[in-house]
């Protein structure tokens, strides 16, 4: 393919990650609901994820790999962009034609990329140590415990709350506007962009509804 | 009406700019933009002042000269107008307006407002033409039957006057809307697929080589075009770009 390294190109490296991570969100969000209905489906379904090989040696790094390109690039993005503008306007009314979320695009990546490091450190990281480093055996049964758990401290809540809404933003721009950078405008895109807006708004709703849900009930 | 204007002077593209404030009063609501400024220069010159450069040429909203940043919007707050079209029934009696040159690299100041916008030249001579037969054979242009809403669509993106508005609205100073435009007048007519593969990979590539920004899709340039360039023709764009570099 040639233009590598063109603007358009790197639109679509970002485009095309941040759609395999709107598809991973589903599948996450899917996974923790059953969190809330059934203690012994949530424990079976992240027994299995933890355990199985697929999921742990191929779905895992490309999980992680997608996650890396899709934050790199959107920083690569940011210093080209800035570079674009030495001087910048005295008087920029940036509301006047664009919406916040779509403004601000790198403000609601970095609090994501700060959540994920919180994230990672409360379940992913404890996780690897559990399985590989400590070696402990399998219990099918931890799961569950392990994640209600989490949800006491009323701090930790704030930050994902705070973090669930800066995702809703980051994703009410950017998985519209996606397709977009793909070509794909026709007379399927009002559906899809409204597909794409409500996933936006219900996904981290979602997800804000768990982390609630199971503070106020342990 | 009084107004006080907040402007940028520079002397030129190597000296360093500044705001100057100036008031000014007796405007007329009915004036345009262009007829307060030149009521302003009329003014500085009378007082043996430098007077405020400008673009300007046809002050019909045809021809894309005139530029300016006004409060914060490229041609001011009246949306599908030109600075030349715009009238000071904008703003209000006692108003501070200011009043700065379209900002981007691409579009280095010359001198006070007026910017090189040569950036769009460059692109469109990279690919913004279609091959014709000039040997005495001459297809006449209407005997190529082009469907009604290509042809719409087509005149649409031609109406692209290059003003740049599109760059100094962007938060990235994208020109991806005026590329588009140009690509789109041409991928949509049959006389532009000849060379439909080499145009959108030349006009990308030099847009990219003129520093220009990367498109965030955030929508400003449409706003603020005077034209109503559409958004579809960046789609189109990435479209014909993708299709092209996979063929390429």
């Amino acid at each position: 393919m040639s233009g590598r390294t063109s603007s358009i190109a790197r639109k679509v490296v970002m485009a095309l990650s941040g759609l395999f991570l709107v598809l991973f969100l589903a599948m996450h969000f899917s996974m923790n609901l059953t969190s809330v209905f059934s203690e012994d489906v949530f424990n079976q379904i992240s027994h299995f994820m933890g355990y199985n090989p697929l999921v742990q040696l191929l779905m895992q790094p490309v999980l992680i790999a997608g996650v890396i390109v899709h934050f790199v690039m959107g920083i690569v993005l940011e210093l080209k962009n800035k570079k674009a503008r030495p001087v910048a306007y005295k008087n920029y009314n940036g509301s006047a034609n664009a919406a916040w979320a779509s403004r601000n695009m790198i403000l609601s990546g970095a609090v994501i990329l700060a959540f994920l490091v919180l994230h990672m450190s409360d379940f992913w990281l404890p996780e690897m140590v559990y399985k590989y480093v400590a070696a402990h055996p399998e219990d099918p049964t931890r799961y569950y415990h392990e994640t209600v758990e989490k949800f006491h401290h009323p701090v930790r809540v704030g930050l994902y709350v705070v973090s669930f809404v800066l995702l809703g933003l980051h994703l009410y721009h950017g998985f519209a506007s996606s397709f977009q950078s793909m070509g794909w405008n026709n007379k399927y895109s009002k559906a899809l962009t409204g597909f794409a807006k409500a996933y936006a708004i219900v996904i981290p709703l979602g997800f804000i509804f768990i982390a609630l849900f199971h503070h106020f009930n342990s | 009406m009084k107004l006080t204007l907040n402007i940028w002077r520079q002397q030129d593209a190597s000296s360093k700019g500044q705001f100057v404030t100036y008031s000014i009063d007796d405007i007329s609501p009915d004036m345009s933009f262009l007829e307060m400024l030149d009521v302003l220069n009329n003014k500085l010159i009378l007082q043996g002042q430098e007077p405020v450069e400008f673009d300007h040429d046809c002050r019909e909203g045809i021809c894309g000269s005139c530029s300016l940043q006004i409060n914060g919007e490229p041609h001011g707050p009246d949306r599908l107008v030109t600075t030349c079209q715009l009238h000071m029934r904008m703003f209000k009696d006692g108003d501070t307006i200011d009043i700065e040159p379209f900002r981007a690299k691409a579009f280095p100041v010359i001198k006070d407002l007026i910017v090189d916008r040569s950036a769009f030249d460059r692109i469109q001579q990279a690919g913004g033409y279609v091959s014709v037969n000039t040997s005495g054979n001459t297809t006449d242009a209407n005997a190529i039957l082009v469907p009604k809403h290509d042809a719409d669509d087509a005149f649409s993106a031609a109406a692209c006057i290059g003003c740049g508005a599109c760059v100094a609205a962007c938060k990235n100073a994208s020109a991806m809307l005026f590329t588009s435009a140009k690509v789109s007048q041409y991928a949509l007519l049959p006389q532009g697929k000849v060379e439909a593969t080499t145009r959108v990979l030349n006009m990308v590539k030099q847009m990219d080589l003129e520093g220009f920004g990367n498109c965030t899709n955030t929508g400003a340039c449409e706003i603020e075009c005077p034209k109503g360039i559409s958004l579809e023709n960046i789609a189109r764009m990435n479209r014909e770009y993708l299709s092209a570099s996979l063929q390429g």
